[in-house]
């Protein structure tokens, strides 16, 4: 078998070695009711040759951003990733190496990770970063308790554009550990909302920009009030290149920035790996979860960089840990990292108004369609757009005949009220005739 | 004559080049590779793209007005800026990884290619369901083989590694309890030679964790089990194969006192990789059992992820499992998103979206490839390979648990080199020199300098034999008292012990326009 | 000054103590990076965890050696938590604390008893 490298003739030579006569003599301490006598009940093994016609079949039943018109957004975007990313992060040294715990020879993750941790700062505009999460939702979720553990207070505010799922994920840790939600209706623009919320046992607000309707908010006051009250403010971003235009979450005075890192560098990926950033103040940083990279010098001076602070993580502070996490998203962490290193500035800049652009053609066209109307205000790439028909309905249709039309509202939320609330996102790769496509769909399949 | 005029062969001394230091400060292939942030590049970018009219006056006052302060590179740039820091990794690729507990094992490169398949990669995990029933079809084929080699019935894919499998199972838990009246269970009992997460993540859920003590041999004390089990305790975590490389052998008795007080037993599955296709964790009680999928099913650890943890359950606990579910519907494959209708009873979401499928690829893929016989293959070469280390290193170091053979990860303590003066630390360090990365050190707590040992089966008896006999040269040096052999290592490495005193003390965590480069040519 | 099993020291000064960890904890814990000190005001509780003090590899729980009320925490350990290290049993020390029961603290180990159990370990 061409992953096992043991021929029969090593297998015999080890056995005599150790001095049993079988390999079964070695998985003695196995209960004999719980031993297998025979192969389990699955598949025996095959070739590549087989292996890829079965994943070929597979995928192929999935249809493809790429195929066609594509519109989704709602956490996930799709963007152009250069060609060397994909093939910097296969070399061996970076695919197949192991956490970097022995610094001396792990220097390449190491000092990625700290070009990583500077990059997501200066994004974010926050003073410190860590080296990643899993996701954002689950940065978001961390970032809460991260909030509770600072204050010492018991409940979290969420904003009405936050997205369903960062929601859900909040509400499960915070059920988890006790504490109180207080989770606002979805709404477009309603940011502002909170701040009738804040009280002496709020913990934390939570506010997306963009949010889930693509409106992008000015949270200054809001992150005002919330430090007023003792409380702190947590600000998410699922569309990372947003950065490259908005006023940043430091510029705004959040405590906590989390965002999803998924557009530079990683690919959609049906959803995951992902990638979580994570950055907050300076003096936070001791309650921070998850991995930090600092510099350092060797023994001759030389500088290099470590992991550290590690007594606040699992294996060191066990149940006093400040968050169970073990792995971060150490390979999506290079791809963004390579990605934006070869975008820099300039580069984001100039991707983050291309993005602008798309949307705004996006939102011109729609507006122009009878019965529709665009109802996020401030958006970057995404908008909410109201339809005529469910907005579940027609984007069935439109995939029917091949054009992912967007997410529907009640997709992420059946409750909220918007049925006929559709999200649709542009970004880079949408051309001008990919919008026409999709208008003219619209008109040709509401008119049957 | 050699009428060239230059020398064909080394006609210095060769003793004086390794002492030798460069003038620059990088070393043949080994380059000094500084920031990115100090390259200049500050206005440069390596993309190309078209340029953008920006109109942003729709966005008045949320236009950034603080610079980002980043540089960009040219392709060239970042080619050799990260193939140079790629030199200086260790990885799996390059020498035997033998780190207990982690199950280093080769890589297949059809995985990646197969998660590169654009019906895979390029895929929204929001699309309507008819467009991704190849996404589903893979996930409820790849949780089929789950379940068929665990011998459970359910299992949660979406956690998004081993700790977050801990969490979700111990969330499946606290919901079963809940909903039988049982929620005044507040503690969890997990074994001292626990992996830290365990601990970590019962704290975390607001348990009290209570440990189990250990016997002589290594496994869990039962009396001491027996002693502590109560209508208070909610649930045990413990790892089969143990983190001392050792089976269980009261496993099913572990079980069956558990679950005679009403508790769960949440199997740490780890250490999957040793039993893989001939011992079911249901077969022994097991309720449920997180599964590394870039431990036992080859998923590349990446410098540190992404990882996978799905969670196998029983019957009690399936219903409880997190949204969203894989369901067979009337016209193929659905995604219940919410806890309604099949799905009411699942405690919540752990995260957006629906898992990690790219991991959920590649390892189908290398289920696919290695099949019902190639995984049984896998456990027995695991623990054959354990095995021979054991026996090849026990020539000079102290097994922790000398009698009987271990699993597929053998554990020695620091006795054998008892006064040396010197450490595990200090002999792992000595093993960069010679060409391996360290074994897993000082881990489980439970045994002293522990030094853990896991070589997995993809490593070919010359390379074990070679890893053999260089800890062996190793350990017979350090009792002939070579001590600056230990004490100044690694030499050899790209660079030497680095002070992570001054790192914790003084932490500087980016990069910052004041710092100037300390490179070797200072 | 008295000394606990759990490598504590405590001095007492009128009715407040002086607490910190000893010579032989600094040594034990290696090179020290943070302290986690208790709020001033805090009531302490015999056994109960009142600080943690960090070094690289580990953390270590510092438990009250007596019951009381927190009047001061040593805010330079911040700045350089080193000074556990060079100076334990001084400069070094972790909070001052009001006592209530002043004879629970002539029960602990004095130097000598505790220099005769550190051979013991």
């Amino acid at each position: 078998m061409r992953y096992l490298p043991l021929t029969p003739d090593n297998r015999a030579e080890m056995l005599s070695t150790i001095g049993v006569s079988s390999i079964d003599d070695l998985f003695v301490d196995v209960p004999p009711t719980a031993r297998r006598a025979g192969l389990v009940d699955l598949p025996i093994h095959m070739g590549e040759l087989e292996v890829e016609r079965e994943l070929l079949e597979l995928a192929g039943r999935n249809r493809s951003a790429g195929q066609g018109p594509f519109f989704c957004g709602a956490g996930a975007y799709k963007h152009h990733v250069p060609a060397s990313v994909d093939h910097l992060i296969q070399r061996s040294e970076f695919l197949t190496s192991y956490t970097p715990y022995q610094p001396e020879i792990a220097q390449g993750t190491l000092q990625v990770l700290f070009e990583f941790q500077t990059q997501v700062a200066a994004l974010t505009g926050m003073e410190v970063a860590n080296a990643s999460l899993y996701d954002g939702s689950t940065a978001t979720a961390e970032a809460v308790m991260m909030a509770s553990r600072i204050t010492r207070r018991n409940t979290a505010v969420l904003s009405p554009g936050l997205h369903p799922h960062y929601a859900e994920t909040v509400q499960t840790l915070a059920h988890a550990v006790g504490m109180d939600i207080k989770r606002m209706p979805l709404a477009i623009d309603a940011e502002a909302e909170v701040l009738a919320h804040i009280g002496s046992d709020t913990a934390c607000v939570v506010v997306q920009t963009p949010n889930l309707f693509g409106a992008a908010t000015d949270v200054t006051k809001i992150a005002a009030a919330a430090q007023a009250a003792g409380a702190l403010l947590i600000v998410v971003t699922t569309e990372a290149v947003s950065f490259g235009l908005l006023r940043s979450p430091g510029e705004m005075n959040a405590d906590i920035a989390v965002a999803e890192g998924q557009s530079i560098g990683v690919g959609l990926n049906y959803g995951g790996p992902y990638i979580g950033l994570f950055a907050c103040r300076e003096k936070y940083v001791r309650q921070a979860p998850g991995r930090l990279c600092g510099e350092t010098v060797d023994g001759e001076g030389r500088r290099g960089f470590v992991l550290t602070l590690s007594t606040r993580e699992q294996h060191i502070r066990r149940d006093k840990a400040t968050s169970n996490i073990c792995t971060n998203s150490g390979l999506c962490a290079l791809a963004f990292t390579i990605h934006m290193s070869l975008l820099g500035e300039t580069g984001l800049r100039k991707l983050a108004a291309l993005n602008h652009q798309a949307g705004r053609r996006l939102a011109q066209r729609m507006s122009e369609l009878p019965g529709f109307e665009v109802l996020t205000p401030r958006y970057f790439n995404e908008i909410a757009v109201r339809t005529p028909v469910p907005a579940e309905h027609l984007v069935q249709l439109l995939a029917d005949h091949g054009i992912l039309g967007g997410v529907p509202v009640s997709r992420l939320d059946p409750d909220a009220g918007m049925d006929d609330v559709l999200l649709l996102a542009a970004t880079e790769l949408t051309r001008p005739a990919d919008i026409e496509i999709l208008a003219r769909a619209i008109t040709r399949l509401l008119s049957q | 004559m050699n009428s060239v005029g230059r020398p064909t062969r080394l006609e210095g001394d060769p003793a004086n080049d390794f002492l030798h230091p460069t003038l620059t400060g990088a070393r043949g292939l080994l380059q000094d590779e500084a920031l990115i942030f100090e390259l200049g590049g500050w206005d440069k970018t390596g993309v190309d793209l078209p340029h953008a009219e920006l109109d942003a006056s729709d966005l008045g006052g949320l236009v950034r007005t603080d610079p980002i302060g980043l540089p960009g590179l040219s392709e060239p740039e970042a080619m050799r800026h990260y193939v140079r820091l790629s030199q200086k990794n260790h990885a799996i690729d390059l020498a035997l990884y033998p780190l207990g507990s982690c199950t280093m094992k080769h890589n297949p490169r059809l995985n990646e290619k197969a998660a590169r398949l654009a019906g895979f990669a390029d895929v929204h995990p929001l699309q309507p369901i008819s467009t991704v029933q190849g996404a589903l079809a893979l996930m409820d084929r790849l949780a089929h083989w789950l379940k068929t080699l665990t011998g459970m019935p359910a299992v949660a894919l979406t956690p998004k590694a081993g700790a977050h499998g801990e969490l979700c199972g111990l969330l499946c838990i606290r919901a079963a309890h809940e909903a039988n009246g049982e929620g005044q269970r507040k503690t969890v009992l997990t074994p001292t030679s626990a992996h830290g997460t365990n601990p970590a993540t019962a704290a975390f859920v607001g348990y009290t964790v209570q440990e189990i003590a250990q016997t002589p041999d290594g496994r869990v004390d039962l009396d001491d089990l027996a002693d502590k089990l109560g209508p208070h305790v909610a649930a045990i975590m413990v790892t089969n194969p143990n983190t001392c490389g050792l089976f269980e052998r009261d496993v099913v008795e572990i079980a069956r006192l558990t679950h005679a007080v009403g508790a769960y037993f949440y199997c740490d599955g780890a250490n999957f990789n040793a039993i893989v296709g001939r011992v079911r964790p249901g077969d022994l009680g097991v309720d449920a059992m997180h599964i590394n999928l870039h431990k036992t099913f080859s998923t590349p650890h990446g410098g540190g992820g992404p990882g996978a943890g799905p969670v196998v359950l029983s019957e009690a606990l399936a219903k409880h499992a997190p949204t969203p579910w894989v369901v067979h519907g009337l016209d193929g494959f659905e995604l219940v998103e919410r806890a309604e209708g099949a799905a009411e009873s699942a405690f919540g979401r752990m995260c957006a979206f629906h898992g990690q499928m790219g991991m959920f690829v590649r390892a189908y893929a290398y289920m696919l490839s290695h099949g019902a016989d190639g995984l049984r293959q896998v456990a027995e070469d695991a623990v054959l390979n354990a095995n021979y280390l054991k026996v090849l290193l026990s020539a000079e170091m102290s097994p922790a648990f000398p009698n009987g053979p271990c699993m597929h990860e053998a554990l020695f303590d620091d006795a054998w080199l008892d006064g040396t003066g010197i450490t595990t630390l200090d002999f792992a360090k000595a093993m960069i020199d010679e060409g391996f990365h360290p074994m897993t050190m000082y881990f489980p707590l439970v045994v002293h300098g522990a030094m853990l040992i896991e070589p997995t089966e993809t490593e070919p008896k010359v390379e074990l034999d070679r890893f053999a006999n260089a800890l062996l040269q190793l350990a017979k040096a350090a009792k002939a008292g070579d001590i600056e052999r230990f004490k100044g290592a690694p030499f050899h490495a790209p660079l030497r012990r680095l002070d992570e005193t001054q790192a914790a003390r003084k932490p500087r965590l980016r990069w910052t326009r004041t710092e100037t480069p300390k490179l070797a040519a200072e | 000054m008295r000394f606990t099993k759990d490598h504590e020291w405590i001095e007492l000064d009128g009715d407040v103590a002086t607490i910190g960890v000893t010579a032989y904890a600094a040594e034990q814990l290696g090179d020290v990076v943070f302290v986690e000190l208790p709020a001033v005001g805090k009531t302490l509780k015999t056994g109960e965890g009142m600080a943690v003090v960090e070094s690289v590899k580990a953390a270590s729980d510092v438990y009250a050696p007596i019951d009381g009320e927190v009047t001061a925490v040593n805010d330079a350990l911040s700045v350089t938590p080193e000074t556990v290290n060079g100076s334990p049993e001084q400069d070094g020390w972790f909070a001052k604390v009001k006592v209530s029961d002043r004879a629970a603290i002539e029960a602990l180990m004095d130097r000598d008893a505790y220099e005769k159990f550190l051979s013991s370990l």
